[in-house]
């Protein structure tokens, strides 16, 4: 299978502390990845940099995107190469509405903004100040209206569920799938890969395989169900004793 | 500030008036459209002067509008001598001194009581030969319960190699009258700017003044002196200014709040790229129960430039309410590279940054003036 990402030993500093010790991953066009972690583990962090944000410093490794080195580009160029972030905690930007964003992300003409904003009963917020008062669930609304228009082939979810009460995450669930063609047959052209610490959003979107990190580096690779079910089970105290077990 | 020697200018009497504006340049007619100079727009009525003299003084809406150059208004109506430096005093300074030794022109407009214009009037005072100075006084009466919007649009010809523009502003609202006032100005880098502004309010009356000034100017100096002297009158400044490399902008303001129950605010957005900055503003309070707020921010996109916010707050009575606020700082880090990630470069995303920073929702202004401000913005250049 066509590999689309791959990350090879990356070790990451932000302002003088490892937050990254020799993460490896791969993956192929069309699948999905996610990685467990509790807070802390470098989840955002591994996003940021897959990204290109200047603060998250690369002190070794590679970032290949298409059979590309892009580790050293800038974010808009690894943007237009196809990457696509949704955040975490995005900014306010005031007086700029979301609207005006949607518009520069796209070529496209506003009429298909409006039409994507109403099938998810978000018009509303086109004309509002982005992210300003926007609670939990509008925020990922609004980051994964921009990726839709952005239209990336690969997606970066940071906390997909987080902040989002029940009666949204099932709207946000449908979002994620439409954005990684979870819907269409396969074979898929877009690839994800989403970070999480309770896991919970494998009920709402499925993935191809699953990893654990923890303090910066990534130890378990497996089925993803499985994965968070053990966690679950025994939490991430589970994880480090099954290390111990295995010697690691 | 530095200093100017205004002998080093020439009249603008000198200057040999267009027959048409056939007679412009593409680049003058473009640039003059932008400022709103376009058959296309509606007008109640529309003012040009072109160095010295008028070019064009038309009404489009008969009904309660006078519009006249100040040389001819002088000449027609005695009484005026009620409202000509009655507000700013030809002894104030050098540049007064000028103008009141000799007059290019201006305009005069006046709206009849309780009439009000459903069009804006624009009005635009254009520099167009090189090396002069356009030494103009315009007086606006808005009679009781009357409305007016008012659009100015100053500019000079793309290519001088310098210019300079004294203006002198007399506004009168009288009670019950509206009168919102924006100036949207395009200068060149070699151009000088004295607006030398007075402005009575009488009871119930309200004033909103908006100035605009997104490119290049040599320089800058204003202190417009506004004087609320009826209960219940009402004045609002909003200034939103991008300051370039090599451009001294200075822009004051005091608001007297004379009468009870009166209210101000002042509200300044700056970005400055480089250059001075200096945003005064000065409410003063003298009667009880009124209320003023004055509001100033600035951005600072470079190492390059200064900006000073020097707000004031004048007191004589204990039952008032004055507040200020200031802030200035950078752009954050954090908003430029939120952008980045969808895919907009640095300069695109510092760029609509700044155009947010600069979007005053300003109450009380019509939409069609709201709109062409968004133009504006949408035209200066405000990456970095
Ligand atoms: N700007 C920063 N400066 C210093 N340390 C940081 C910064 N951002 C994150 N960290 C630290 O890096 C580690 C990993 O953070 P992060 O990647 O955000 O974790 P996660 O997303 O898994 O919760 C944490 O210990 C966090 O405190
Ligand atoms: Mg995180």
């Amino acid at each position: 299978m066509e590999t689309l990402l791959e990350i090879k030993d990356l070790w990451v500093e932000i302002e003088g502390r490892k937050v990254l010790k020799g993460v490896s991953l791969k993956i192929p066009v069309g699948q999905t990845h996610i990685i467990f972690g509790r807070n802390g583990s470098g989840k955002t962090s591994l996003l940021m940099s897959i990204m290109g944000f200047p603060a998250y410093k690369v002190l070794h490794g590679k970032i290949i995107f298409k059979g590309e080195d892009i580790t050293q580009l800038p974010p808009y160029e690894r943007a237009k190469r196809g990457i696509g972030i949704m955040f975490q905690r995005p900014p306010t930007i005031r007086g700029v509405k979301l609207r005006e964003i949607l518009k520069l992300c796209s070529k496209e003409n506003g009429v298909k903004i409006e039409e994507l904003a109403r099938s998810f009963t978000f018009e509303k917020f086109l004309d509002r100040e982005i992210n300003k008062g926007f609670s939990g669930g509008e925020i990922k609304k609004s980051e994964l209206l921009q990726l839709m228009i952005q239209n990336p082939d690969l997606v970066l979810l940071d906390e997909p569920e987080s902040g989002v009460d029940l009666e949204n995450i099932h709207l946000i669930g449908q979002m994620i799938k439409k954005l990684l063609q979870k819907e269409t047959h396969r074979p898929r052209t877009k690839s994800g890969l989403i970070i999480t610490h309770t896991g919970f959003i494998l009920q709402y979107v499925t993935a191809d395989l699953g990893y654990v990190i923890m303090d910066g580096e990534i130890y378990c690779e497996g089925n993803p169900l499985e994965i968070f079910e053990a966690i679950q089970k025994y939490g991430y105290e589970g994880c480090k004793n099954c290390l111990k077990r295995c010697g690691i | 500030m530095e200093t100017i020697d205004i002998k080093e200018f020439k009249s603008a009497k000198e200057a040999k008036l267009p027959q048409s504006l056939e007679e412009l340049s593409i680049e003058e007619r473009e640039r003059l459209k932008f400022l709103g100079v376009d058959e296309s727009l509606k007008r109640g009525g529309e003012y040009i002067q072109i160095d010295a003299k008028p070019f064009i003084c038309k009404k489009r809406e008969a009904k309660g509008l006078e519009m006249l150059p100040i040389t001819e208004a002088l000449k027609k109506y005695d009484w005026i001598s009620d409202y000509f430096w009655k507000l700013v005093n030809p002894e104030k300074d050098e540049f007064t001194k000028a103008v009141a030794e000799d007059l290019d022109d201006g305009y005069f407009i006046r709206v009849l009581p309780g009439h009000k214009l459903v069009y804006p009037v624009q009005t635009c005072l254009y520099i167009r030969t090189d090396k002069v100075a356009q030494k103009v006084h315009n007086i606006v009466i808005v009679e009781e319960g009357a409305e007016l919007n008012l659009i100015t649009s100053c500019s000079v010809h793309p290519h001088l190699s310098s210019a300079f523009h004294i203006g002198i502003s007399e506004f009168y609202v009288k009670r019950g009258g509206t009168l919102t006032f924006s100036m949207l100005h395009v200068w060149d880098k070699r151009t000088y700017v004295r607006p030398r502004t007075g402005v009575l309010i009488e009871e119930g009356g309200t004033y909103i003044s908006t100035y605009v000034s997104l490119f290049p100017v040599k320089s800058i100096q204003t202190a417009p002196v506004c004087r609320l002297v009826g209960p219940n009158a009402k004045a609002s400044f909003i200034s939103i200014i991008a300051n370039h490399p090599d451009s001294h902008i200075d822009i004051g303001g005091e608001i007297r709040l004379e009468a009870e129950e009166t209210a101000t605010e002042i509200t300044s957005r700056v970005v400055v790229y480089g250059g001075e900055n200096i945003a005064r503003g000065k409410i003063v309070a003298k009667a009880p129960k009124v209320k003023g707020h004055l509001e100033c921010q600035g951005l600072m996109l470079s190492d390059e430039g200064v900006m000073r916010a020097i707000p004031e707050l004048d007191s004589h009575f204990y039952d008032v309410e004055l507040t200020h606020e200031a802030a200035v700082g950078k752009i954050a880090r954090e908003e430029v590279e939120y952008l980045m990630a969808r895919g907009l470069t640095e300069e695109e995303a510092t760029s609509l940054i700044v155009k947010g920073f600069l979007r005053v929702k300003i109450e009380g202004i019509p939409p069609e003036l709201q709109k062409q401000i968004d133009k504006t913005l949408e035209l200066a250049k405000l990456g970095f």
